[in-house]
């Protein structure tokens, strides 16, 4: 068995573990188990890969291919390079910490975690595959247990939201299939067979007419799962009725799909078409960005407030991939990973508070740094990271995606870049209010002085995440190196 | 004439000795042992479904009237397994509600004798076997619809059952008629060299057609579908849904794809027009639906629309994404029809609100229930995914994005419906869910059946390599 076959093997073992397993005690344990392995596995990928690195010189590393239905030419081929094993790292750390934030699962415990795993099976799948048709199948594992973790587990309007999410997320999908099928069916073009895989379609001049036209089909059905604007409404909707762990997940890592998507299928398979379509995406994503950051500044609900900043961040990353450039690739990449622990970490410190306020309303929030000092104090941190402050992951982030940003000279690439950078301030706005209101001041609430101190699981679960964020903000070098050799594919295609 | 011939006509003649065993047997069986007549048919049916999968020879019979080659026998095999999961989930039913009033065997044997029209219809080499077999499969089916005799809703199922059947089948009888008159013979062979576009052709083809889109219950020829299947019983409604529809759109693609390959600029056409209207009709339809009978009659009728996709581009791959499909939708509603059945048998209850809350109390009902309607939906990993992907990319194959386009669309809408009964057994709380009951064992063994199906055939890809390799027998 293959290092990255175990990513879906090991998983799988988790499942069926979890199956016989009789409370929540034993449920929560098994999933700690399976997740602690994937972690490790996850770690160890990261120093093998530079090992690898050091002596393989081929697009992907680990591949393995078998054929799966040979009619259609479908392989079940994987393979990684930097950026799907900086992305695995991400999947990893933030599914171990949203089993520990979901340590006191009551409520059908043993569906719970199967439904985590299975959603995680697919994000991983998603991130190691190199055939479009393995590659969509676990884009579909990843959306649907999405569904049911948000309709059987979560609050307020869930049935409403959870259905929402699944129809916009596999309407998207269905788009993307049709996307999926145009590639396929065009990859002959240079007289070659048939083929799903993405390193073979690469070097296959697709025509210019077919890839004009699939090229929308393919980056909408992935950028919807990303939150492009004006397809981001599932997002908040689904963030806010799904339970902590889930929101983490979601936010953390299945956002990421979407943006791994765009650019190693969308753009990379079909460069023309970006070329002719880039500026119609660039205003969505720009709109996305400034759209999404104001109207964070206008929500009331904790969970709103972190859902529009992630539709903001995640427009971003958009936007950067469209740049066409490598120092906005880069530091798209890195705003993937860097959103994806701080919106975790966001959702995980929120759950918390609602677990001990029950509400998640700002305004009736006040004083909470008096009461909860380790949650307040993190989630400061946090928001410093999310608004981009030097030493955190962020700031390196935005750094490099604005610098790239402005090394093209197009006026029209201009305006937005400028548009879009307006948003480091806005961002600022929405998280100093809500650290002002909720953090400072007067309690509010009685009630308030005698909350619950923090857990263990919950402590580890914070530092999970915390630990990335300062560790990409201090050391960049080596996440950015992983991400800028790998670069060189698209930098060949696309450029 | 050689006996021998005979042979290749095994799945006939065992069925017919199963039948006529099942007569005689129920002579000897008293009437304080007369559930045995059950156990006697699931065991015989059991036997011949087995042998069916031994390889046969190809040939014909009877001048050519009768052929058989390895994809026909892969028709019945497929036919066989259906209608055994079927005799398997409904055997308690009979037990408990037919056995009596003393009808058991009847219901047998009207069963064998529909499939038995079956067999001649997909092995009939001109058109007045197909005629026969089309409608031996069809009039006993008309009595299985009314056999609940105490109920009122029963009886006009199989009325109206039967004088659709008629009209579609004189229909079908007129079609034919015109071919003839037009290519001069009934034989499929001469049919081929003899058969020209001209308009009395089409005509006599539009007709034609029409009698077999209303057993597959293609719009606009589905109207009697949703009333038929909420009034016969559930084994019968999961025959029609299952089994009928699956052998028809067997004759009828082999019909396309062999006799009236010549006619495919019109039919192509003919096909596209009809698979957007099923597709969308059957999914709007389903949305509102409450009763589970009534919401997998349009749900099927969906299905049927999609399968059109892979009939469309009249080649080897069409024709395995479609045998691929039939074969998982068998699976799929098979195990969808199991659970309505099971607890309509236990509680009565057929409405999509007496689901609220299945899961906290039956948890294994309600994961099969997911799995088979997720296999409708084509969600993956279950097998229906599959299915669909590879009807949708061979349609792509001959470029008709717009149509899988509109296909998608409708898988989305379909998501939506299946979703519905979803949310009911998981997402709602209810306090009056249907208690826990604990199935017999031929109902456990036909779920358990169904529910490998579903989880294996998709991710089991030397299956579809074999149905590939077998389909080039219909170019």
């Amino acid at each position: 068995m293959d290092i990255l076959s175990l990513f879906i093997l090991v998983p799988i073992i988790s499942i069926t573990v979890l199956l016989f397993t009789k409370n929540l005690r034993q449920a929560r344990i098994t999933a700690m188990i399976g997740s602690i392995i994937q972690l490790s596995m996850a770690i160890n990928l990261v120093f093998s890969y530079f090992k690898e690195r050091a002596v393989n010189d081929s697009l992907m590393v680990f591949t393995k291919d078998i054929v799966w239905f040979a009619p259609f030419n479908i392989h079940y081929s994987v393979g990684v390079d930097g950026i799907s094993v900086a992305l695995l790292l991400l999947t990893s750390i933030v599914v171990l910490a949203g089993v520990f934030i979901s340590w006191k699962m009551f409520d059908l415990p043993k569906e719970f975690f199967i439904s985590l795993i299975v959603l995680s099976i697919g994000v991983y799948g998603f991130f190691i595959s190199m055939d479009l048709f393995t590659m969509f199948v676990f884009f579909e594992i990843a959306v649907i247990p999405m569904y049911l973790l948000i309709g059987i587990w979560g609050s307020g309007p869930r049935e409403f939201s959870a259905m929402k999410l699944t129809l916009m997320l596999m309407g998207a999908s269905a788009i993307l299939l049709i996307g999926i099928l145009g590639i396929y069916f065009n990859s002959d073009a240079d007289g070659g067979a048939l083929t799903f895989n993405i390193l073979e379609i690469a070097k296959v001049n697709i025509p210019i007419e077919a890839q004009k036209l699939f090229f929308p089909l393919t980056f909408v059905g992935f950028a919807v799962i990303g939150a492009l604007f004006p397809f981001h409404t599932w997002s908040p909707d689904g963030h806010a009725s799904a339970p902590t762990a889930v929101s983490m997940l979601h936010a953390g890592v299945l956002m990421k799909l979407g943006g791994y998507g765009v650019f190693r299928v969308a753009m990379y398979l079909l460069p023309e078409g970006a070329k002719e379509w880039s500026w119609i995406f660039i205003i969505l994503s720009v709109i996305g960005v400034v759209y999404g950051a104001f109207s964070a500044i206008k929500q009331t609900d904790l969970k709103y407030i972190n859902a529009y900043s992630s539709v903001s961040h995640l427009g971003l990353v958009l936007f950067a991939l469209l740049m066409l450039n490598k120092t906005a690739w880069n530091g798209a990449i890195i705003q993937s990973l860097s959103h994806g622990f701080m919106t975790a970490l966001f959702f995980a410190l929120i759950g918390m508070i609602y677990e001990r306020t029950h509400t998640r309303n700002i305004a009736e929030l006040g004083g909470l740094l008096k009461v909860i000092p380790f949650i307040s104090t993190i989630y400061v941190i946090a928001g410093l990271a999310s608004l981009g402050l030097p030493g955190f992951s962020g700031f390196v982030a935005e750094m490099n995606i604005f610098v790239g940003a402005f090394q093209n000279d197009s006026l029209f690439v201009r305006i937005a870049t400028i548009l879009s950078v307006t948003v480091i301030v806005i961002t600022a706005v929405y998280i100093l209010r809500v650290v002002g209101i909720m953090l400072m001041g007067p309690v509010k609430n009685v009630a308030y002085l005698k909350l619950e101190r923090v857990t263990w699981f919950e402590k580890l679960g914070i530092l999970l995440l915390l630990v990335p964020i300062v560790g990409i903000g201090v050391a960049p070098l080596w996440i950015s190196n992983m991400i800028l050799e790998s670069l060189q594919p698209f930098i060949q295609g696309l450029l | 004439m050689d006996f021998s011939n005979f042979l290749l006509m095994r799945f006939e003649v065992i069925l017919l000795a199963v039948i006529l065993l099942l007569i005689i047997g129920e002579i000897f069986i008293t009437q304080a042992k007369k559930d045995a007549v059950i156990h006697l048919a699931i065991f015989l049916f059991g036997i011949h479904t087995a042998v069916g999968f031994f390889n046969l020879d190809d040939g014909s019979l009877f001048g050519g009237m009768y052929r058989t080659n390895t994809l026909i026998q892969c028709f019945k095999s497929i036919l066989n397994v259906g209608v055994l999961i079927l005799l398997l989930q409904s055997g308690d039913w009979i037990q408990e509600k037919i056995m009596k009033h003393g009808r058991g065997t009847e219901f047998f044997v009207l069963l064998f004798s529909s499939l038995f029209g079956m067999y001649f219809m997909i092995s009939s080499g001109d058109f007045l076997m197909f005629y026969l077999g089309l409608e031996l499969s069809t009039l006993p089916v008309a009595g299985l619809a009314a056999y609940e005799t105490t109920k009122r809703i029963s009886s006009e199922a199989g009325i109206k059952l039967i004088l659709s059947a008629a009209m579609a089948s004189g229909t079908a009888l007129m079609g034919i008629s015109l071919l003839y008159a037009t290519s001069g013979s009934i034989y499929f062979s001469d049919v081929i060299t003899a058969i020209s576009p001209d308009s009395l052709t089409i005509l006599g083809f539009v007709l034609f057609f029409s009698g077999l889109a209303f057993k597959i219950s293609l719009v606009p020829f589905h109207f009697w579908t949703a009333d038929v299947y909420e009034g016969s019983p559930i084994a019968i409604a999961s025959y029609l849904s299952v089994i009928s529809k699956g052998a028809a759109v067997f004759i009828l693609m082999i019909l396309l794809f062999t006799v009236l390959k010549p006619l495919i600029g019109i039919w192509e056409k003919l096909l596209y027009i009809i698979a957007i209207a099923t597709m969308f009709i059957g999914n709007l339809f389903a949305l509102r639906q409450q009763n589970m009978k009534r919401f997998l009659a349009y749900s099927s009728i969906a299905q049927a629309g999609f399968i059109l996709l892979g009939l469309i581009i009249g080649n080897q791959l069409g024709a395995a994404t479609v045998i691929y499909f039939v074969l998982i939708y068998i699976f799929s509603n098979l195990a969808a029809f199991g659970v309505v059945q099971a607890i309509s048998l236990q509680t009565g209850k057929e409405l999509m609100s007496d689901y609220e809350g299945l899961y906290r109390t039956n948890p294994n009902l309600s994961l099969i229930m997911m799995l088979a309607l997720f296999s409708l939906a084509g969600i993956p990993p279950v097998a229906g995914f599959f299915g669909k992907f590879f009807l949708f990319t061979a349609a792509a194959s001959e470029g008709y994005y717009f149509l899988v386009f509109l296909a998608v669309v409708n898988v989305t809408i379909s998501l939506y419906y299946y979703l519905l009964v979803v949310r009911a057994m998981f997402l709602r709380k209810s306090n009056n869910a249907i208690p826990y009951f604990k199935n017999k064992i031929y109902m456990r063994l036909g779920l358990l059946i169904t529910v490998i199906g579903i989880l294996i055939l998709g991710i089991y890809s030397p299956l579809y390599e074999y149905i590939y390799e077998l389909s080039i027998n219909l170019q």
